[in-house]
């Protein structure tokens, strides 16, 4: 499609449609991992709705930033924990 | 830190379905209204996957109904603190906003409840309504196998919802005994009957899916993401091959707002009187907050909240009717999947019971109290400030986090470990 946005996830393109939450965009990606937790293990959402903090990765240079809450946006840079 | 100030005649803090319902209400009635919501979408946790564009009958006339008042809404926006009497804090990503008002309207909502069992914290463990609300921000479900698990009549929509999705349910698994079950069933005719048209559609989606009361499952296995999940009957355990779990025990309210507030709470819910008030003049309180009953509820008293808050006592008092049976509704679902004992049992010692601090139920065995458990392990002071371990505890060791201090969601600036 044409209106896709472009984001990259670690590094990697990817072009998704407007309105993709960060987390889906995540998952379709093949990411298994969104962050390591304090021990170091992989954790992915939990709540899908802003208050578990377990999806957490990095956007825009922001690390901790909540990816079930924010939607892609063109040039959007993100950095999971793998 | 740049700071806009803004007044109103009416806050309204959420955008769920009680929040427009409100809005609608009071800005009709010729009141200034702003409504400040933290996810970037309108519609609260039914509506928000129709956001900007509403699919089912219900979301589209309320968000029609709302595009045709006044009132504004700022999306992105977390409220965080309420510093001056009339005042509230938010934080939005470029900067904080503090809104001076007359009259305010909670309508926060709910989170699912969570009790930790061995392997809960895998990769693909996720909530019900969580699995639910991501399937239909189309994360990838076709082809998966998914177990759905816990408590209350949300696990029929999410199994539904998830097979039309293309998902293969392989069990659901509901806690409560079949007797109450039946009993609430019962109850629906005359308390909720647009529930029994939803159930019929639900059922009628989920032919040939196993549905099993006094079910639950005790442990989720897997290297490095989910693989299988043990239930149990009480008597008998069996293992299912899964790929994800979607799994919750109900719902809770999300009291940080109210109680920071100083609003009065019993059994969980806000206290309100029949136009909505809480126990602080001014304070309406709407939808989930006041006792879990869904979104007819929720609609219900946002409006009764909205005219209140605008003065129109006589139009509120006329919805006081049906709102009484709601709350006999929400009444009959605490009643009918109450949590069995055994549930608060079933994290072993390594178990993580807060996930953000990777705290086990081993760790806080060893405490009297939360406030010694939390100094010494950090349970709870990780960014999610309790909102996932909290119920936990409570429900497993019977501690309570009475006291809640600002800002009520870690402020996005600070550098969250
Ligand atoms: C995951 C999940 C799935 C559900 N699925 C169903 C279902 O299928 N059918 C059904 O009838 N009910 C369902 N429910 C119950 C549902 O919550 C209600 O039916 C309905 O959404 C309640 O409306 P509400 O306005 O009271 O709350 P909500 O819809 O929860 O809206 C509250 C809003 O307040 C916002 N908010 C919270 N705190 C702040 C803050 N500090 N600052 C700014 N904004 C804030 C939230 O982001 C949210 O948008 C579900 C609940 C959950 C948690
Ligand atoms: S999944 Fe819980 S905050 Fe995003």
């Amino acid at each position: 499609m044409s209106d896709n946005v472009q984001i990259t996830i670690n590094g990697k393109t990817a072009s998704v449609t407007p309105l993709t939450v960060v987390a889906t965009a995540l998952a379709c990606e093949g990411v298994t991992r969104f962050r390591r937790s304090v021990t170091g293990e992989p954790r992915t959402p939990l709540c899908g709705m802003g208050v578990c903090f377990e999806c957490r990765v990095t956007i825009n240079g922001q690390p901790n930033s909540r990816s079930c809450q924010v939607l892609c946006e063109d040039g959007m840079e993100i950095v999971t924990d793998e | 830190m740049n700071e806009k100030l803004l007044e109103f005649d009416i806050a309204i803090v959420g955008a769920g379905p009680a929040s427009i319902a409100a809005a609608c209400a009071a800005s009709e009635n010729g009141k200034t209204v702003v409504m400040l919501e933290t996810s970037p979408w309108f519609g609260g946790q039914l509506w928000r996957s129709e956001f900007p564009r509403a699919k089912t009958r219900q979301a589209i006339k309320w968000f029609t109904h709302l595009s045709e008042t006044s009132a504004k809404a700022f999306l992105n926006t977390t409220v965080i603190d309420a510093p001056a009497e009339n005042t509230l804090l938010a934080e939005t990503s470029d900067g904080n906003l503090r809104v001076k008002y007359d009259k305010l309207i909670l309508a926060t909502g709910t989170r699912e409840i969570f009790l930790p069992f061995p392997g809960w914290t895998l990769p693909n463990v996720y909530g019900a309504g969580a699995m639910q609300a991501l399937a239909k921000a189309d994360w990838p479900v076709e082809g998966k196998r998914i177990a759905v698990a816990g408590s209350g009549p949300l696990l029929f929509a999410v199994a539904a919802n998830l097979r039309i999705r293309g998902a293969t349910i392989v069990l659901t698994a509901e806690q409560t005994d079949l007797m109450s079950f039946l009993k609430f069933g019962m109850k629906l005719p005359l308390l909720a009957p647009s529930k029994i048209l939803q159930a019929i559609k639900y059922q009628s989606r989920l032919i040939g899916v196993t549905y099993k009361t006094s079910c639950w499952p005790v442990e989720a296995y897997g290297s490095e993401q989910l693989e299988s999940v043990m239930f149990t009957n009480g008597k008998r355990n069996w293992k299912v091959d899964c790929d994800y779990l979607a799994c919750a025990f109900g719902l809770t309210a999300n009291l940080e707002l109210p109680r920071l507030l100083g609003c009065k709470i019993n059994h969980d819910a806000v206290f309100v009187d029949d136009f909505q008030q809480t126990s602080l003049k001014g304070v309406y309180c709407a939808g989930e907050l006041t006792g879990i009953g869904g979104i007819d509820s929720a609609l219900t008293e946002g409006q009764i909240a909205g005219l209140a808050a605008a003065g129109k006592m006589k139009q509120a008092k006329k919805l006081r009717r049906t709102r009484r049976r709601y709350n006999k509704f929400e009444k009959a679902m605490a009643k009918g999947f109450a949590l069995r004992r055994e549930l608060l049992k079933l994290a072993d010692d390594e178990t993580i019971i807060c996930r953000c601090e990777d705290v086990t139920a081993g760790q806080l065995r060893e405490f009297d109290d939360w406030k010694s458990a939390k100094l010494q392990t950090r349970c709870g002071m990780g960014p999610c400030q309790g909102r996932i371990c909290g119920c936990a505890v409570k429900e497993m060791f019977g501690w309570e986090n009475l006291s809640i201090r600002p800002p009520v969601y870690p402020a996005k600036m600070k550098n969250l470990e």
